[in-house]
């Protein structure tokens, strides 16, 4: 059973990136494999439409399945559908780590009887075996995990932005396949409650993070951080816990050993001390600023560069610095 | 109607929780580098497992009756952690002990099941992740394991009249959750911050149940290759005072590091 399946995540009726990243790491793990991959599609009225894009990324059979019960996500009937099509014999079964997927992919292993591999930052094959890393201890050690292939599928979730969107010039057979049971009748029911805004970034796929902490004196003053990410362009904004806690900003903004984990290309911390629970979240970032007043704060340890300063100064002189830049470009 | 499913007086919460190393220091690997070296680390409960505790005592404090269970699967010293969350007010734990704690979610999962499985529970409180091994998996196998509604990383839990209502975060944005109960739920931060031990807590633990039973492992089937610290940062710089240094900032950013 040389080959792969992967769950294809819909959000809100959009395909999410995550699973254009799942499509590209199961192609090239199918390659080495010598086998297929292919997707299930679970969604409502129109969804098919999606199912070009995972062919553009890697599938080559795409197994849609249409039902206005899959509108929203639908944790119990999709563990349903996805393990009665796992069972018709994989290598591995791929999920995106979204905040969804990391919901899914343990009820899926479960189900299946099968071994989870989860939150992995690579996956390759040796021998018989899945080979993945992992960060562990808050970040600060990395584990290689083997997995001795026997004749179960195993399940795997991928780390967001760790694997790329590839494309690859295929194009998927599609396949139509009814629901598994009455996809309606399900205890855990799920409503989407705040979608954000559609446009914003998110923390895991920004290449550059704006995040403000307690430094900023008021919520209102998150306009600064909210301004300069605007002036970047490409930019979500994070926080701390110490500004989570106070209501300032939602929980699912903060960043670190309880909050979300980051590796953008640039990490900003405005007003932020740096305590150990908050670097656990932003280490891996490959580039960090510091902006705060006190030159002793621990965040200048870990901060390639730093400016000695007083917010209310610095970050609008710094934002017109950038758009200035931007600009010019 | 009972804020729980049966009409029984008794509410039982299980909450399991993981013992692991406190994180504000410097890992070493062991020189087998398949683990990482234990000496002088100090350990606690992991941060979420703290969250539940708490989350369930304030459940059981608000109804009056009931008693929270805590399991912990580990080596000999996990009785510290059942000790701290008995302190806390838990009623009773169960050991479950095991030499080893494998990277393996569905052992632990396994293991944990086969312990809960005939307990009654009318909740099964997890926490999100444990932070050494971060899967953020065993709570959720477990619900699947034991065929109960499931609903991972709670934000926030209601509890009323047989029926539960979960929050959760998601990237940018949030979802509710209902589901009827009994049923499994792992907790995220926002629910409720573990309280400190009182003396009095502390010397009541003492005297309260704590039972050890071998654990149910099974076949591991996920083993340890190796561990490694990622590379250290290289130390950075101050590049100077006020908006002043705003321009040499731009500058390293666009021909150091080439981030913009
Ligand atoms: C179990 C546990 C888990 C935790 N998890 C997390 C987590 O996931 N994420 C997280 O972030 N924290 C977490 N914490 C909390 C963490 O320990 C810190 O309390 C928190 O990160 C501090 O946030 P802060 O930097 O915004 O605030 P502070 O520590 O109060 O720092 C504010 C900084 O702003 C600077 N400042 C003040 N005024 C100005 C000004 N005008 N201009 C410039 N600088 C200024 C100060 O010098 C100071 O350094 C956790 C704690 C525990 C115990
Ligand atoms: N050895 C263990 N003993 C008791 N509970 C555990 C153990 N390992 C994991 N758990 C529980 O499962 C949750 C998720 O763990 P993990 O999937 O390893 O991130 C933890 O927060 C605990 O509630």
């Amino acid at each position: 059973m040389p080959n792969v399946l992967v769950y294809a995540e819909l959000r809100g009726g959009d395909l999410r990136k995550i699973a254009l990243e799942t499509v590209s790491a199961a192609r090239s793990l199918a390659d080495t494999l010598g086998g297929e991959v292919h997707a299930v599609l679970a969604g409502a009225t129109g969804s098919g439409a999606h199912a070009a894009a995972l062919g553009e990324h890697g599938a080559d059979v795409v197994f849609h399945t249409e039902h206005g019960a899959f509108a929203v996500y639908n944790p119990e009937a999709l563990t349903a559908l996805i393990a009665e099509r796992a069972r018709s014999g994989y290598a591995a079964v791929l999920i995106g780590g979204s905040a969804r997927g990391r919901d899914l992919a343990p009820r899926l292993a479960a189900r299946l009887g099968a071994a989870l591999l989860s939150d992995v930052t690579s996956l390759k094959l040796d021998g018989g075996a899945l080979v993945a890393t992992h960060p562990v201890y808050t970040g600060k050690v990395a584990v290689t995990l083997r997995l001795t292939r026997g004749d179960d599928v195993a399940v795997v979730s991928l780390r967001p932005a760790a694997f790329g969107a590839t494309p690859a010039s295929r194009s998927a057979r599609v396949e139509a396949v009814p629901p598994v049971g009455d996809p309606a009748d399900v205890r855990v029911a799920v409503s989407e409650i705040s979608s954000g805004d559609g446009r914003k970034l998110d923390l895991a796929e920004a290449p550059v993070i704006v995040s403000g902490g307690r430094g900023l004196k008021a919520p209102e003053n998150f306009k600064l951080v909210e301004d300069l990410a605007a002036a970047f362009g490409n930019a979500a904004v994070g926080a701390t816990r110490a500004v989570t806690d106070d209501g300032w900003r939602p929980h699912s903004d903060q960043i670190g050993q309880t909050g979300r984990q980051v590796s953008p290309e640039l990490y900003v911390a405005v007003g932020i001390s740096g305590a150990i629970q908050h670097l656990a979240g932003m280490r891996a970032s490959r580039c960090i600023v510091a902006i705060n007043k006190d030159a002793e704060a621990p965040i200048f340890k870990v901060a390639d560069y730093g400016i000695v300063g007083d917010v209310f100064e610095v970050v609008p002189a710094l934002t017109a610095a950038i758009r200035d830049v931007r600009s010019k470009s | 109607m009972n804020f729980f499913t049966r009409s029984k007086q008794l509410v039982k919460i299980a909450v399991c929780i993981k013992r692991v190393p406190e994180m504000d220091v410097k890992f070493r690997v062991a020189p087998s580098s398949k683990a990482i070296d234990e000496t002088g680390l100090k350990w606690d409960m992991s941060d979420f497992d703290g969250y539940a505790v708490e989350a369930a005592l304030q459940m059981i404090e608000k109804l009056g009756n009931g008693e929270v269970v805590v399991l912990s699967l580990g080596p000999d010293p996990v009785q510290e952690v059942l000790r701290k969350a008995l302190s806390m007010g838990a009623t009773r734990a169960i050991h479950l002990k095991s030499d080893q704690v494998p990277f393996d979610s569905a052992a632990i999962a396994s293991a944990l099941a086969a312990e809960l499985k005939a307990g009654g529970f009318d909740l099964i409180m997890f926490g999100k992740m444990a932070i050494d091994s971060a899967a953020g998996a065993v709570g959720v196998m477990v619900g699947e394991l034991l065929g109960l509604p499931t609903v991972h990383a709670c934000s926030r839990l209601e509890i009323a009249a047989g029926k539960g209502t979960a929050r959760r975060e998601l990237e940018g944005g949030a979802e509710q959750i209902t589901f009827p109960l009994p049923a499994v739920v792992t907790i995220d931060e926002g629910i409720a911050r573990p309280r400190y031990p009182s003396l009095k807590g502390i010397m009541a633990a003492k005297k309260k149940p704590l039972e050890t039973k071998p654990a149910q492992l099974g076949a591991v089937r996920v083993t340890v290759d190796g561990m490694a610290l990622p590379p250290e940062r290289a130390p950075g710089r101050i590049l100077g005072e006020g908006a002043a240094a705003v321009p040499e900032l731009v500058r390293l950013l666009q021909t150091e590091a080439k981030v913009l």
